[in-house]
């Protein structure tokens, strides 16, 4: 090995190293950003050391460098564009995207190495196998909930005959996947699993309902992860073996953790079953118990001489846009020394943590947003707990067995001495059953849209001496 | 299995216990940077696009390889940036000011 090797693959350890140092340094948002610049500077570092490789290979012509040139010059640019220009509540849409190009491209790489070298040890055509099916997956699956996200349908939606389908496109991916690893040298053997694992893909996100997206997301994400180790594989490269398991990891962890906080089980979620719908539609204060509600000046009174509120924010105030507004009421209270937190359940938003940063971005310090281990035991003194656009996380049926929403992870609402819901109706949320909340004797429901009755409180509560 | 792959395979299982192990203490506040650092650092597909880019031929390797590197770029510098815009966001609260204007929303 020549000295100029060696200094390539040390840059490619150092690259390795700050990829995991960068993660390391997520672990407090105090250290985030420098992470993440740490492991960018670990990309950038990696990079550069395969461009001298390949140049200093001398197999490089000129061809071959304007189609990579090119091709990673527009690339940039359509990457840099909207992450410049994506709004924090699209940010699911954005990763979503960004799986399905990794994915794809770990594909690509599968596809192109067969295409030039069909040679390969069985170890190596295994994990080339795997790479076309995981990264197809991904690449269809992920497109897919990119377009859910967006909202071009949100419904779930089941062919007839999908599971069916779905079969048989598994039983034609494992056949060819085999056909392959035995060492048939043959195109269209190749296409068949891609096609394959393209519909399988799209039939497994199809089906699978909005609540249910954090887990989607995730899981998709650890395909991704899995598909790019499986690429290092194939071109025997460690770096992208290391990157794709430390994404795999990644990916998998938060898979985990979604759906726990939704009492699920990743199988069943990817079966499809109850994230699949508005089942309740029920309009108006009517449905089951006796429902108070308040209107604003006595909501804004209600706050404004409490001394401990929390407030509880759901997807209904990011669908809104109102966490703005929510801020301006935080402010507000802040000033006249009333303590304000906010309970995020992990589960808030349409992917993990993605609540955190839509409150970020409207200027609440990160050290108000608060976990739900960590807030639950504080609600016992909180005087208002103000709840907006958040449902079935907050259902004290929750801690009861024989219902929708038994032994999902809650938070403690009901436990502060009086709870505001800012909600349009009393519409049951995805799980499909009445929040017993509503019912309870404490609680008064200001029913408007989220932006509106967060402006009115505010424009209340400033009236307040 | 030849020896390459089996090595290979052991820097993969490692790989993926120190990614559990340092990815499960960040906290649920930054898990969408998290999600979307991790993307970034997928990434890294670029390099075997450039790799591969060596030694492919024909218009068909040559289509490939122009849209991995499309797609692995566009995952790069995409993740990157927009994890950066996120996580400089998570402020501190601020120490608060003698006279903090009325509503303030800035």
């Amino acid at each position: 090995m020549s000295g100029f090797d060696n200094a390539v693959r040390l840059a490619s350890l150092l690259g390795a190293v700050a990829f995991v140092l960068g993660l390391h340094l997520m672990n407090s948002p105090a250290t985030a950003r420098r992470g993440n610049q740490l492991s960018a500077a670990g990309m950038l570092v990696t990079v550069v050391a395969v461009l001298a490789e390949v140049g200093h290979g001398g197999s490089m012509s000129a061809t071959r460098w304007l189609v990579l040139i090119c091709g990673a010059l527009i690339g940039g640019a359509v990457g840099l564009y909207s992450a410049r220009k994506v709004a924090m509540t699209q940010m699911p849409q954005l990763v979503s995207l960004f799986n399905a190009v990794g994915g794809g491209a770990a594909l690509l790489i599968a596809l192109a190495d067969y295409q030039h070298d069909p040679h390969v040890s069985a170890g190596v055509a295994l994990a080339g196998t795997l790479d076309v099916l995981i990264g197809g997956v991904t690449f269809s699956g992920s497109l897919v909930a990119a377009a859910k996200l967006q909202g071009y349908w949100s419904q779930p939606v089941s062919l007839p005959g999908g599971r069916f389908i779905s079969a048989a496109l598994t039983l034609a991916a494992i056949a060819a996947g085999i056909d392959v690893i035995a060492g048939a040298h043959n195109a269209w053997i190749l296409l068949i699993e891609v096609v394959a694992a393209l519909g399988i893909g799209i039939l497994m996100v199809l089906p699978i309902g909005g609540a249910d997206m954090p887990v989607v997301i995730s899981l998709l994400n650890a395909f991704t992860g899995t598909a790019v180790a499986m690429a290092g594989f194939v071109l025997q490269n460690a770096t992208l073996t290391i990157a794709g398991a430390l994404v795999g990891a990644s990916g998998g962890i938060l898979t985990k953790l979604m759906a726990d906080a939704m009492n699920r089980s990743v199988v069943s979620i990817i079966a499809g079953g109850f994230g699949t719908g508005a089942t309740g539609v029920a309009a108006g204060p009517s449905a089951g118990g006796s429902v108070k509600s308040v209107a604003v000046d006595d909501a804004a009174l209600q706050l404004a001489y409490a001394s401990k509120v929390i407030v509880v924010p759901g997807y209904g105030l990011a669908a809104a846009q109102a966490q703005h507004e929510l801020r301006e009421l935080a402010a507000l209270l802040e000033d006249r020394g009333i303590e304000v937190s906010y309970a995020i359940h992990p589960v808030a938003g349409r992917m993990p943590g993605h609540m955190n940063v839509l409150l970020a971005e409207a200027n609440v310090p990160y050290d108000q947003l608060r976990e739900m281990e960590d807030i639950n035991p504080e609600f016992d003194r909180a005087d208002v707990a103000l709840v907006v656009g958040a449902n079935d996380v907050t259902n004290p049926a929750a801690r009861r067995p024989g219902n929708a929403v038994s032994g999902m992870p809650i938070l403690d609402v009901d436990h502060a001495k009086s709870v505001i819901v800012i909600k349009r109706s009393m519409a049951s949320g995805y799980a499909g059953i009445d929040n017993e909340l509503y019912t309870d004797p404490k609680t008064s429901m200001l029913f408007s849209d989220a932006k509106k009755g967060l402006a009115q409180l505010v424009a209340a509560t400033k009236q307040v001496a | 299995m030849t020896q390459g792959f089996v090595g290979d395979l052991t820097i993969f299982v490692l790989a993926l216990l120190v990614g559990f192990e340092v990815i499960s203490k960040v906290p649920a506040t930054l898990h969408t940077p998290l999600m979307s650092g991790a993307n970034s650092i997928h990434g890294v597909v670029l390099v075997g696009v450039v790799i591969l880019s060596a030694s492919v031929n024909g218009p068909i390797g040559y289509i490939l390889t122009f849209l991995a590197a499309a797609f692995g770029d566009a995952n790069v510098v995409g993740g990157y940036a927009v994890t950066d815009r996120m996580l400089q966001m998570f402020r501190k609260r601020p120490v608060p000011a003698a006279s903090k204007p009325e509503g303030a929303d800035s």
